[in-house]
């Protein structure tokens, strides 16, 4: 569903972002990508959601060759692609229905899909009851939860999240990890960069480690759970 | 929720949202619903501050109606000059030693022309009279022994000939009559008033250029304010997928409802304008025996008004949209 073969990303300066970077993940797959801060987690990110484009290297995301993509087919893209983010991102100007139905808005969904889609994914994160209350209403961890249901309303076969449990504590964290592990059994490609190791070992999945912007062989996901 | 639950419910996820291509109708109906919805939203919110709304439309209001109020200014003087030349007359007056009876074979010979339509002889008798009658110099023209004035021949040309080229050839022919003492034509100041309209024409219209560009510049501004504050709401639209387009629907609506609002205060005010003018100008025109009136704009007028003022404000809208939009990208989003 991802795959980075040999990427490389410099930006203006001489500064290295990513250095011959090259993984591959399949459907249904879910993995985290890990590293100290500034190791190029988020720029690996930005790669997939066309936010920058490689300096080298071939992204391939659901087939499609994103190096070459013109402007204008950018928003199709991410259409496929759910994100969510360690500030969420959510508009505060506006209900939890109407955050989580943006992505159906952009594409033209209509009203009575919009109603029926928002609130399933509404339902998914628990949170069904608090569709008519602001996102400043509801704490942390349910506003991430709004996060997830905005990012995977429109059933993207990509779900990418960039610290999601950051500022919460374990057992949030546990619940959204579950989540996340739910919609990879039916088919969802994830890949959540994280800082929380405790959190990663106690998943027992597949770990991208980034230092310098270079790829470290993965460890195997099987040494923890063994 | 248990696991079998989740995946009877989401069994789809996986193929993407490729999976319900909705039909081309269904489409362009919420494409269509979309467009409603943006719009409304978009006057929601200028109705939402009230104050800011209303002093953006009176700039563009009075910025509109200022070149337009000239227009119509100007085009009441050219209404005007037409309606002096279509009655140009020449006066014709002839030599004091021209008798009564001369006069009148000289008015026959005239009606002859053809580019004579009518001769009036006014006889120095009757001119007296008059003059007498409307001077209030009775007392004076008391002390003279005989008649100052003249015979004089009014002569009206056929409508062909009264344009300022006609008129000049047919003074110029009177003029060569040995009877005729002096051709008078009042066609100088009506010259002078069209040469002046043209003038004043094209100020205005070099005005109309100035200040369409001061509204596109007041609306364009004013939609760059607005980009800033609903930033957040931008670089989320554009990360879950929506097109440049969709980004920026929401401000060209905003900028057509500057537009139509700028219209109409225009509209207002010159209808105001016109009506609180007109008594004077009538009355003021009236003391120079004509029927000079100031017009209000026609309803057509008002439409291309409003039409004009849609435009520019669309076309402000969208040059900052252009300009400001399509750098808020959502990379700033995900940080370093």
């Amino acid at each position: 569903m991802i795959e980075f073969q040999q990427v490389s990303k410099r930006y203006d300066s001489d500064h290295t972002a990513l250095r011959h970077v090259s993984f591959g993940l399949g459907r249904g797959e879910l993995a985290f990508l890990t590293g100290h801060s500034g190791a190029g987690k988020s720029t690996l990110l930005k790669l997939i959601l066309l936010m920058e484009r490689p300096s080298a290297g071939k992204v391939v995301v659901g087939g499609q060759l994103l190096n070459t993509m013109p402007r204008r087919q950018i928003p199709y893209v991410r259409r496929h692609i759910g994100a969510v983010f360690q500030n969420h991102q959510l508009l505060f100007d506006r209900t939890v229905f109407d955050n989580v139905a943006m992505p159906l808005e952009v594409m033209g969904v209509s009203h009575q899909d919009i109603g029926r889609r928002v609130r399933a994914a509404l339902d998914k994160v628990g949170l069904l009851s608090k569709e008519k209350m602001n996102p400043v209403q509801l704490s942390g961890g349910e506003q991430q939860r709004v996060g997830i249901a905005r990012a995977v309303v429109n059933k993207p076969p990509v779900l990418l999240a960039d610290e999601p449990t950051g500022n919460l504590d374990p057992e949030l964290s546990a619940d959204i990890m579950h989540l996340f592990e739910q919609f990879s059994q039916v088919g969802v490609t994830v890949l959540i960069a994280t800082h929380d190791i405790a959190l990663i070992e106690s998943m027992g999945r597949r770990r991208l480690t980034l230092a310098h912007g270079e790829l470290l062989t993965t460890p195997p996901a099987g040494r923890v759970v063994a | 929720m248990s696991g079998r639950q989740h995946r009877q419910q989401s069994d789809r996820p996986g193929r993407g949202a490729g999976q319900s291509r909705p039909s081309l109708g269904a489409l362009l109906a919420s494409y269509r619903a979309h467009h409603l919805k943006v719009a409304r939203d978009s006057a929601r919110r200028l109705l939402r501050t009230p104050v800011a709304s209303a002093m953006t439309w009176a700039v563009m209001g009075i910025a509109l109606a200022l070149p337009m109020g000239l227009l119509l200014l100007l085009t009441s003087l050219q209404g005007v000059s037409a309606g002096w030349e279509s009655a140009a007359r020449v006066t014709v007056y002839l030599a004091d030693s021209v008798s009564g009876d001369e006069a009148a074979r000289l008015q026959a010979t005239l009606r002859e022309r053809p580019d004579v339509a009518d001769v009036a002889l006014i006889h120095r008798d009757e001119a007296l009279a008059e003059f007498r009658a409307s001077s209030g110099l009775a007392d004076a023209l008391d002390y003279l022994d005989d008649n100052p004035l003249p015979h004089t021949l009014l002569v009206t040309p056929v409508d062909e000939a009264r344009t300022a080229m006609g008129v000049d050839r047919l003074s110029g022919d009177l003029g060569g009559y040995e009877e005729v003492a002096r051709v008078q034509v009042d066609m100088g100041w009506l010259q002078r008033l069209a040469a002046m309209t043209d003038l004043i024409a094209r100020a205005v219209w070099v005005l109309t250029g100035l200040l369409a560009a001061a509204v596109i510049l007041v609306i364009g501004n004013t939609i760059r304010l607005a980009i800033e504050n609903r930033r957040d709401e931008i670089l989320v639209a554009k990360l879950v997928g929506g097109t440049d387009a969709f980004v920026r629907r929401p401000f060209l609506y905003t900028g057509i409802w500057y537009g139509l609002g700028g219209g109409v205060v225009a509209v207002v005010i010159l209808q105001l304008s016109v009506w609180w003018l007109n008594g004077p100008v009538r009355d003021l025109a009236m003391l120079y025996n004509s029927n000079f009136e100031l017009h209000g704009l026609p309803a057509d007028g008002m439409l291309g008004l409003l039409l004009v003022a849609v435009s520019l404000g669309w076309l402000g809208a969208w040059l900052a949209v252009r300009r400001h939009l399509d750098a808020i990208e959502p990379g700033e989003i995900a940080g370093s």
